[in-house]
């Protein structure tokens, strides 16, 4: 069975929202989803370059309201 | 009005220091009370330890005794903090004793915990304790060619450290007459060379220029240490001969014992310096858990406010200016050019070409620390 997690980073800056993500994505099982939450500018640039590189999968990357909101599933 | 400042590094010296001239008055008149605590008694200058690991600075060059540093108006005690009663307005020392205080600063400082990565203490190399300084360039002087690799753990004090010693080593091999024996390889765990973007454009193509490779993205997970290769946690490896690690830091224990921070860091107003929720607390340097560099420019910085703050508190009766972000980092870029990146939190750096007079500025204020942490410079 898998589940999502939010993972809320805002506020915090580069690269505090990505070493948020290794470390919930560590304790996660594969096919889970972890939404990341970021107000920062680079991390909405690395994030999906991370994902792509470890080899998961980017679900949504969308703004609002000044929020990223990063969806990823853990595919390995 | 008792004013308690807990640690002894750049930033509560400074502040102490500052402090103690602004209040002299009332300090005098016994209506201001003013103390410090520290886990020692030496005072160590931090960024020589670079120096240190490539044989250009001796260990002893780096302290002086904390006592001699402080204006005599400050009671100073050698007795850290093991019990920060907050709601109560106190401290307990290991020594047992309770300090009560009005206004508390705490300048704690950070911590490297290398033995968060199976394997770096044993397999890597760094040069954020004396010991280890010493270590790493005793490895250099043996080094006579092969891989060098630098790995970066997260979150790290000295953020500039990271591309400094990688000119440094190449400077260093070069000097030896074996750079042409030795491939350099740098890892970062975000997407470019550096967290700051302006360093980072800069870097690249003095990196380029020297023949250093670099993989971006690569968080350390395990060295290797029976086969000498590092592997990272986006499923890359890398061999080496020679491994050199920027450490992963965290506050100090004694944060995270009294839960006041995640990870040893206190959580804190970005612009008043103030413990968020403890109007009274104010937390200076490493030990915020603000998005500026962990360094003793910004511990300086912050400080300066600090006590101007205090002292108007003392004087007037509020506070009267609040922290930018300010942080002025020299960048040396080998062993004869230096740069420096000045920025805060709404300006990024404009680095210039790295010169030889700004080399010899930083290698001056290696001595000049001392007169700017007495709170003169």
């Amino acid at each position: 069975m898998s589940e999502s997690k939010i993972i809320d980073a805002c506020d915090t800056y580069c690269p505090g929202p990505l070493m948020e993500l290794i470390t919930y994505m560590k304790q996660a099982n594969v096919g889970d989803t972890l939404e990341l939450l970021s107000t920062d500018e680079g991390s909405a640039a690395d994030v999906p370059e991370w994902i792509h590189k470890v080899g998961h999968e980017v679900v949504s990357n969308e703004k609002v309201e000044g929020v990223w909101h990063i969806k990823v599933r853990k595919a390995k | 009005m008792r004013i308690l400042v807990v640690g002894g590094g750049t930033g509560g010296t400074i502040l102490a220091n500052n402090l103690a001239r602004r209040l002299s008055a009332e300090i005098r008149a016994r209506k201001v009370r003013l103390t410090m605590l520290s886990a020692s008694d030496k005072h160590m200058y931090q960024p020589g330890l670079l120096y240190v690991a490539f044989g250009q600075m001796s260990p002893d060059q780096l302290y002086r005794d904390q006592a001699s540093l402080l204006e005599a108006s400050i009671d100073f005690h050698v007795d850290p903090v093991e019990q920060f009663q907050l709601d109560q307005n106190q401290v307990r020392t290991q020594s047992g004793k309770v300090h009560e205080y009005d206004i508390l600063v705490i300048a704690t400082g950070s911590r490297i915990v290398p033995e968060e990565v199976r394997g770096l203490t044993e397999g890597a190399e760094t040069f954020y304790t004396e010991a280890s300084a010493v270590k790493m360039f005793k490895r250099l002087r043996e080094f006579q060619g092969g891989k060098v690799a630098v790995v970066v753990g997260v979150p790290h004090k000295c953020p500039i450290a990271p591309v400094e010693v990688m000119f440094s080593l190449h400077d260093y091999f070069k000097a030896r007459g074996i750079r042409d024996k030795v491939t350099m390889k740098y890892h970062y765990p975000i997407g470019r060379i550096h967290t700051i973007e302006n360093v980072a454009k800069w870097a690249k193509p003095e990196f380029d220029r020297m023949g250093i490779e670099y993989e971006t993205l690569f968080n350390v997970k395990e060295v290797d240490v029976e086969n000498n290769v590092v592997k990272s946690e986006e499923g890359t490896e890398t061999n080496y001969d020679l491994l050199i690690a920027i450490p992963p830091h965290r506050g100090m224990e004694v944060i995270e014992k009294n839960n006041l921070g995640q990870g040893g860091w206190i959580p804190t107003d970005r612009f008043k310096l103030t413990m968020k929720g403890r109007d009274n607390v104010y937390v200076l340097g490493d030990t915020s858990n603000l998005p500026v560099s962990k360094t003793g420019s910004a511990a300086h910085f912050e400080a300066e406010v600090v006590a101007e703050n205090i002292a108007s508190i003392v004087k007037i009766g509020a506070p009267v200016r609040d922290y930018d972000g300010k942080v002025y980092c020299f960048i040396e870029a080998g062993h004869e050019r230096a740069t420096y990146a000045m920025f805060n939190y709404l300006n990024p750096p404009d680095l210039k070409p790295p010169t030889k007079p700004m080399h010899w500025f930083k290698i001056a204020y290696n001595q000049m620390y001392w007169t700017s942490v007495r709170g003169l410079l």
